[in-house]
């Protein structure tokens, strides 16, 4: 009952002369909120679509000045304005694959542990614990916990192999940044083990395969294509991180002569170089590194997801 | 066909491999909250929250310019971010085929996957350029792009996931479309939502490279967000790269505290979508 006099106090109030109560009312309202709907999508699109311009726009002096050789010079100099970006895309790509190459059988290992073996107890409960917790470290303490106990080991064992003893260098940030991969890769790869179908699985456990030659032989090979794409997700991960490989891999614009060289990747330059960036083509030929990492990121997780979304439909 | 005592064994080591490098994995988690807590626990005290830090060689001093200052910044990525991301959510969730959403969904996983640095570039070039000084605010609009794929992603994948049948319910009494979304819609997905929005949150406040040439850093205590302003990861950065000793202590501190904002978020997070998920 009163519901009903709610309802229709409602459209009393609403009503125009000559008109249904109310009901064009709803439907304007309806419109309007149905168009705000729209409009923050739309403004979302052009914040990105904005991003890209902004940054290929303000790129655009460095692009003028140095073209393609901007790609294989091997000379940063800001004091007579030759700039360069090989090192420091040397440097991105040997650290971030070093950085998957170290994580890889720690991810693999924890995506087959967590999807086919024990689901439930207390071991499990504890690893996905410590792994959601180990993502949610913010990237400046990892690379602090990186300056101060990563680094003296590596000092130390560089002593011990006759090395020179930087500490700090490729290695050092790809040994960061394998750890900090570890959450992403593993979480998708178990996303993507899990999803093998029981039935093959249960097929081959039937033949009287061992867990070991199922996994070998039905679950790895059908989810190779997840897994790859995992991998690839996370290398685009490691490609943008900067804080925690800034503050440890030593920050040389040299080209890098060994994996424990003292080196830059392309988001440390950034980095380390924006605020003290006093001629606009320094400024310039930053930004231009970072619309290349920019679209470098972009490509790798857009591949990344099509490969995971063919994988999830041919389920 | 091998020895059936050979697979077994083959299949035991394979068993002993996979634990062992699961566990080994959790070494670095437990190895950096103990030296955290251990070499960090001494230097907070009271003083750590209140006071300002000290120039080099004078002993104590705290980082309450830092905190008040993470505040600052995340509270403005908050007020800009959330509005928008819930309501692009709610359209993508409402409109799950048709050509602009998915258009709109790959611009969304493109702007999760920029690095953060970028964004920083960009705040830059949109914020600080005009402006002509490094401001609180840059350093807020940053976080807030930083911020929206995350709420709209979370949004989005709750609200897609209750029944049709609540919304064809509602329909069907004569509520129109707007009240059905707003108060039988959203209220339905508002756990989900609220734990996005702090996961969301738990994330910005650890960021530090959109931070480095926006919010900037700043020695004093600063309100006026058109100023630069100090945050707790950017005393971490510049005191643990400092030759100093005595700043050093500050920074072991400082991330224990900036550990312990982003841990209290994430739990919170966690225990509200554990005990308020409503099941359908």
């Amino acid at each position: 009952m009163e519901k009903n006099q709610q309802q229709q106090k409602i459209c009393y109030v609403n009503t125009g002369p000559g008109q249904k109560p109310g009901v064009s009312k709803f439907f304007k309202k309806d419109f309007l909120f149905k168009f705000i709907l729209f409009f923050s999508g739309f403004l979302v699109f052009l914040l990105v679509l904005s991003i890209f311009v902004s940054l290929i726009l303000n790129s655009v002096p460095s692009l003028k000045e140095f073209g393609l050789k901007f790609f294989v010079s091997k000379t940063w100099d800001p004091v007579f304005e030759q700039f360069g970006a090989l090192p420091f895309i040397t440097g991105t790509l040997l650290t971030s694959f070093l950085a998957i190459l170290i994580t890889i059988p720690f991810s693999l290992a924890i995506s087959i542990y967590l999807a086919e073996f024990t689901k439930q107890g207390f071991y499990p409960g504890f690893l996905k614990n410590s792994i959601d917790l180990l993502a949610g470290v913010p990237s400046v303490v990892y690379g602090f916990f990186g300056i101060f106990v990563i680094v003296p080991i590596i000092r130390y064992l560089q002593i011990k192999l006759h090395i020179e003893p930087y500490g700090v260098g490729i290695f050092t940030a790809s040994i960061i940044l394998s750890i900090m991969i570890i959450p992403f890769s593993s979480s998708l790869g178990r996303e993507i083990i899990e999803m093998v179908p029981a039935e093959i699985k249960e097929a081959a456990y039937s033949l009287g395969s061992t867990r070991f030659e199922v996994i070998k032989y039905v679950i790895l090979p059908y989810a190779r294509s997840g897994i790859t794409a995992g991998i690839l997700l996370a290398l685009g991960r490691a490609i943008g991180e900067t804080m925690a490989v800034t503050m440890v891999i030593g920050n040389s614009n040299m080209m890098p002569k060994s994996i424990f060289s003292p080196s830059n990747t392309m988001a440390s330059v950034i980095a380390n170089e924006f605020t003290e960036a006093v001629t606009s083509i320094h400024l310039s030929s930053l930004i231009e590194i970072g619309v290349v990492l920019f679209l470098v990121t972009t490509m790798i997780s857009i591949t990344g997801k099509i490969i995971i979304k063919k994988f999830a439909v041919h389920q | 066909m091998e020895n059936i005592r050979k697979r077994i064994l083959k299949d035991r080591l394979f068993t002993l491999i996979v634990i062992v490098l699961s566990f080994t994995a959790c070494i670095p988690l437990l190895a950096i909250l103990g030296f955290i807590i251990k070499n960090g626990i001494s230097s907070i005290n009271l003083d750590f929250f209140i006071h300002l830090p000290k120039p080099v060689g004078e002993h104590g001093g705290g980082i309450s310019n830092a905190i008040i200052g993470t505040f600052i910044v995340v509270g403005i990525a908050f007020v800009i971010a959330t509005p928008l991301s819930l309501l692009a959510g709610i359209y993508l969730a409402e409109n799950k085929k048709n050509f602009f959403s998915d258009v709109l969904r790959v611009g969304i996983d493109i702007l999760a996957s920029i690095p953060s640095i970028v964004i920083g570039i960009v705040a830059y070039l949109w914020v600080v350029k005009p402006m002509k000084s490094f401001s609180a605010l840059s350093g807020g609009i940053a976080l807030a792009i930083i911020m929206l794929p995350v709420v709209i992603k979370s949004t989005e994948e709750t609200l897609s996931m209750v029944p049709d049948s609540l919304r064809e319910a509602s329909l069907a009494l004569g509520v129109p479309y707007f009240r059905t979304i707003l108060k039988v819609i959203v209220p339905a997905g508002l756990s989900g939502i609220i734990t996005g929005i702090l996961i969301a949150i738990s994330r910005i406040a650890g960021e530090t490279a959109p931070l480095l040439f926006t919010a900037f850093g700043n020695p004093f205590m600063n309100l006026n967000v058109t100023k630069p302003v100090n945050t707790i990861p950017l005393v971490v950065f510049n005191y643990s790269t400092s030759p100093y000793e005595q700043w050093h202590k500050i920074a072991w501190a400082a991330a224990l505290v900036l550990i312990a904002i982003v841990f209290v978020f994430n739990f919170l997070a966690r225990i509200i979508s554990k005990k308020w998920k409503t099941k359908f």
